[in-house]
């Protein structure tokens, strides 16, 4: 079987244009929506107590709500989570009272909701269980831990983009590494913008998720470069544009394939992670879905207005000694 | 040909074999166990207590599969869960005959069935993080701020009684935030004060200052002291935590360090938050008291005590040993005078001992007493939950001044060790706040772990068939590859005993799905230079070679991402890192080296080979295409 039988080099350089202003169109779209709607944050970095409890029959999310902020907390959040017997309530920070302790306050008043919609007879016991909460998982995280997750993930990213420039323009060249990582950064503004745009929550694990795919669609750019480089070795007579097609035309068959299975472990685990995986597989799946058009038709055309052309490389051949091979290249 | 030498082959066997090897302890599930862990510090577990609860068991009655006895617990393994509950109980019973007053934890506790034989070669199975198997997780905040405050409040004390020993009159010293202001009225007293603090005080620093018309003597701590202190708040909040927990009686807590001044606690299995916070939030003091020796060698009055009935201002104590003794309920000096307790020897009889270091203050008090008891004896209680236990009772011989007192006699290196440790593990050295807190039921755990792998194995299914259709007899290599991959990196997690959290799961599976690029690449690039008409064994070389340094550089990008969250991650997102990274690490191996092990034993010695088996290979131009599927 084989899926891709292209003749022809795709022209895809002809439509640069056109990719680029649907690029920026996308980025502006993501910024708009980081800017005014701004990410929901979990708790793990704005601080705050959340509980996951279970109920044996579908509570009333508002009556809880209501129990809530009648017994003092500010602004509860209470949703249904994964089905409608798992609830989630998230309570915010506050001050003057002491947090570690919220945890246990708001399981007080959670059964005193269970306890209110029966008659609180002593020996009414089996009716009153029928509808108790269990607790399933309760996360408090004081102030200080947020702000510092935020730094740690800000300063993350940092490493990451300043360590894959270096690398990148110590294996190819500048334009190139200038190139990749601009097209990738595009993509983690997108999966944030998405992320805005649906208010999804933006947890730890999707900060990991983000990260590991700007590392992996980064890939992406370094082997259509590869090619890239390796045609203007071997051909002469090219245009930039031509190379760039024929380097993106050769490497499109690894491309979808590799993507493919990658995105075939993230939609398992949109499937089946559940709720604990879900955002997770959903940054991922983002990630991969855009980290194919940018590295393709992003990272490209950027190169090609940066001006890159033959005579880097055969300048760049002449300093190799004598036998090495070094075309590197794939597909 | 492709053949590879002896030595490439006999690696991947032993690689596989290795990594079957240390992956086989995570099939064989857990089974039941007791776990008997020491509370007090001053009981060691030690192997005649295995011989004890061997013959406990007997004589319940209840059948064992084995008892294992390490450094700080023994664990006796079980059939089922109905005679492990009758074992606990029995061991419980025998160990602990006074329940108020335990020596002794009796846990239930899982252990892996794993044979004996993998366990002695260090093969044992991944840890469970918390959200997989349930429990309460805890990052603590040491007030480093209060630790100082603390130790300049009594520096403070100590200044005072050290001008006053010294006759040098100031007018006034306290503390101002994080400095103590000493302040004169002359400036040659002044002088005087700097010399006398500099011999006494190493750990101040001295700056001169002008407060109107006061004279000041501005005293900071020297930055090494302050670290000092740091580190021996945090290591001692350790030690007390840990003793703590150990008396909670849960198995295989984790008290480990974080950064410079944070403490991370987690308890599997314990689903009573409120409990665990209530026992590491409190507080136990020493206490130094008198022991009323004309009533204690009374009998008709001992027998009165034992009773019940102490005569009235003494409280009854059984000295450790046995022998009860009466000890006076005035109070002589608290652990708030104790600034260090260190295992050592006496002097002059070489006898195992502990020696104390007092304040100041406490050093005068305990002058004054000791002066006026030659001859009597002192107990030193520890005082927890209320209730005291006498460490030791030792005879006065002679006056002791200096702040410097040694307890010795009647006790063996170990206790000295012990009663050191104890003594300074009483109580915290500094306030902890909990800034994070999280419990996980257990229901929820053992769901998390069915959805990881769920997860993993749906995705690793589809990736396996679609890959043995697409790239038939390739394809199926590059899938045993991946599963040599998947092998290889739980080996290692288990090797390394890192734990396993649901992110942890995930990454595997999201490695898995990158890892299959490499063989992507090769096999791609196998097609390409069959398709350019090479032969099938020069493809197979041609394909591994040039793909390989793409291999690399793909990988290699992906890997700076990895270091960056092993870097900068926390708590979930570094559990997700560690595997991120040692999956990239062994997927290069797997899917290079591995898998071209496979094709050169399937294809490496056939010299007339017209085709292979790796999906059909299409050209451009010949519609008829040479359909590469063959065998």
């Amino acid at each position: 079987m084989e899926f891709f039988r292209i003749r022809k080099d795709i022209p895809f350089m002809r439509h640069a244009l056109v990719f680029n202003i649907i690029s920026l169109i996308t980025f502006l779209a993501a910024v708009f929506f980081l800017a005014t709607k701004g990410l929901h944050f979990s708790i793990e970095f704005t601080g705050g107590t959340l509980l996951e409890v279970a109920y044996t029959q579908a509570p009333d999310l508002e009556k809880i709500r209501k129990t809530l902020e009648a017994d003092g907390f500010a602004d509860p959040q209470v949703q249904n989570f994964g089905s409608s017997r798992d609830v989630l309530i998230r309570v915010p920070l506050a001050k003057n009272t002491e947090s570690a302790k919220v945890g246990e306050r708001v399981i007080e008043s959670l059964q005193k909701v269970a306890g209110g919609t029966q008659s609180a007879g002593a020996g009414d016991t089996a009716a009153n269980a029928a509808n108790t909460p269990t607790l399933k998982r309760v996360e408090f995280v004081g102030p200080q831990v947020g702000k510092e997750l935020a730094e740690d993930g800000a300063l993350a990213l940092l490493l990451v983009i300043i360590g894959i420039v270096v690398y990148l323009a110590f294996r190819f060249e500048w334009r190139f590494a200038v190139s990749a990582i601009i097209a990738n950064l595009h993509d983690v503004i997108i999966i944030l913008g998405v992320f805005a745009l649906f208010q999804w929550e933006f947890s730890l694990p999707v900060l990991a998720a983000v990260l590991a795919v700007l590392g992996y669609s980064v890939n992406e750019s370094v082997i259509v470069f590869d090619r890239v480089r390796e045609t203007f070795k071997k051909k002469r007579g090219l245009t930039t544009p031509q190379v760039l097609d024929h380097a993106i035309t050769s490497t499109i068959s690894r491309t979808i394939i590799t993507h493919g299975s990658t995105q075939m472990m993230a939609t398992s685990m949109l499937i089946f992670g559940g709720a604990a995986l879900h955002y997770f597989a959903m940054a991922l799946t983002i990630g991969i879905l855009f980290g194919i058009y940018s590295s393709v038709l992003v990272a490209s055309p950027l190169v090609m207005w940066m001006g890159v052309s033959r005579e880097q490389f055969i300048k760049a051949k002449k300093d190799k000694p004598e036998g090495t091979t070094d075309d590197g290249a794939c597909v | 040909m492709n053949r590879y030498p002896l030595w490439k082959n006999v690696t991947v066997v032993i690689a596989l074999m290795l990594g079957l090897l240390y992956t086989l302890p995570n099939f064989f599930g857990e089974v039941p166990a007791v776990q008997v862990s020491s509370v007090k510090v001053t009981i060691k577990i030690e192997p005649r207590l295995l011989s004890r609860i061997e013959d406990v068991l007997k004589a319940a009655g209840v059948a064992h599969n084995g008892l294992y006895a390490d450094q700080n617990s023994i664990r006796v393994r079980l059939a089922d869960s109905d005679s492990q509950l009758k074992a606990k109980d029995a061991i419980e019973r025998a160990l602990n005959p006074d329940p108020t007053d335990a020596s002794y934890s009796v846990a239930l506790n899982l252990l892996s069935a794993s044979p004996k034989w993998l366990s002695d070669m260090h093969a044992l199975p991944m840890y469970l993080g918390l959200d997989l198997r349930g429990g309460v997780h805890f990052l603590l905040q040491v007030d480093m701020k209060g630790a100082i405050t603390k130790r300049l409040d009594s520096t403070a004390a100590d200044l005072r009684s050290l001008m006053r020993d010294k006759n040098v009159r100031h007018a006034g010293i306290n503390r101002e935030g994080q400095n103590i202001a000493i302040k004169f009225r002359e400036a040659d007293l002044r002088e005087k004060a700097k010399a006398v603090l500099a011999d006494n005080q190493p750990d101040l620093l001295l700056v001169e200052a002008q407060d109107g018309t006061d004279l000041k003597l501005v005293a900071t701590l020297k930055p090494e002291a302050h670290k000092r202190i740091q580190e021996f708040a945090i290591k001692q909040n350790i030690t007390t935590l840990h003793n703590r927990i150990n008396e909670l009686g849960v198995a295989e807590p984790v008290i480990q360090q974080q950064g410079a001044d944070r403490i991370v606690v987690q308890l599997p299995g314990v689903q009573d938050t409120a409990k665990a916070k209530d026992i590491l939030g409190r507080t136990a003091t020493l206490e130094v008291r008198m022991v009323d020796d004309e009533a204690s060698d009374n009998p008709a009055v001992m027998d009165l005590a034992m009773k019940g009935q102490p005569p009235v201002g003494t409280e009854y104590f059984v000295e450790r040993g046995g022998r009860g003794l009466l000890v006076k309920k005035q109070v002589v000096l608290t652990g708030e005078r104790l600034t260090d307790a260190q295992p050592g020897f006496d002097s002059q009889t070489q006898e195992p001992a502990v020696h104390l270091t007092l304040d100041s203050a406490g050093a005068r008090i305990f002058k004054d007493v000791t002066r006026e008891s030659v001859g009597k004896r002192m107990a030193i209680l520890l005082i927890e939950k209320g209730r005291g236990e006498v460490v030791t009772a030792p005879v006065i011989r002679t006056e002791i001044g200096g702040g410097r007192v040694q307890i010795s006699g009647r006790m063996s290196t170990v206790e000295a060790n012990d009663v050191a440790l104890l003594l300074r593990a009483g109580s915290l050295a500094a306030p902890m706040d909990i800034i994070e807190e999280r419990t996980i039921g257990p229901s929820l755990g053992a769901d998390n772990i069915k959805k990881g792998f769920d997860s993993t194995i749906w995705g690793f299914a589809a990736i396996a068939l679609f890959m043995s259709s697409y790239y038939l007899l390739f394809g199926l290599v590059s899938v045993l590859a991946l599963s040599a991959n998947l092998l290889f990196l739980v080996a290692l997690l288990s090797l390394l005993q890192a734990t396993l959290t649901l992110p942890g799961i995930a990454a595997i599976a999201l490695t898995l799905g990158m890892a299959i690029d490499a063989n992507v690449l090769i096999n791609e690039r196998v097609r390409e230079e069959l398709r350019g008409g090479s032969s099938p064994q020069a493809s197979i070389t041609a394909g591994y070679e040039r793909a390989w340094s793409t291999i690399l550089d793909s990988n290699v990008t992906t890997l700076i991402a990895g270091v960056a969250l092993l870097i900068f991650g926390s708590g979930p997102v570094r559990g997700f890192a560690v595997v991120h990274c040692l999956g990239i690490l062994t997927s290069i191996f797997s899917s290079v080296v591995v898998s071209r092990g496979l094709i050169n034993l399937i294809y490496g010695r056939r010299r007339k080979l017209d085709k292979l088996s790796i999906g059909q290979v299409w050209k451009p131009g010949a519609e008829s295409t040479a359909a590469g599927v063959a065998k």
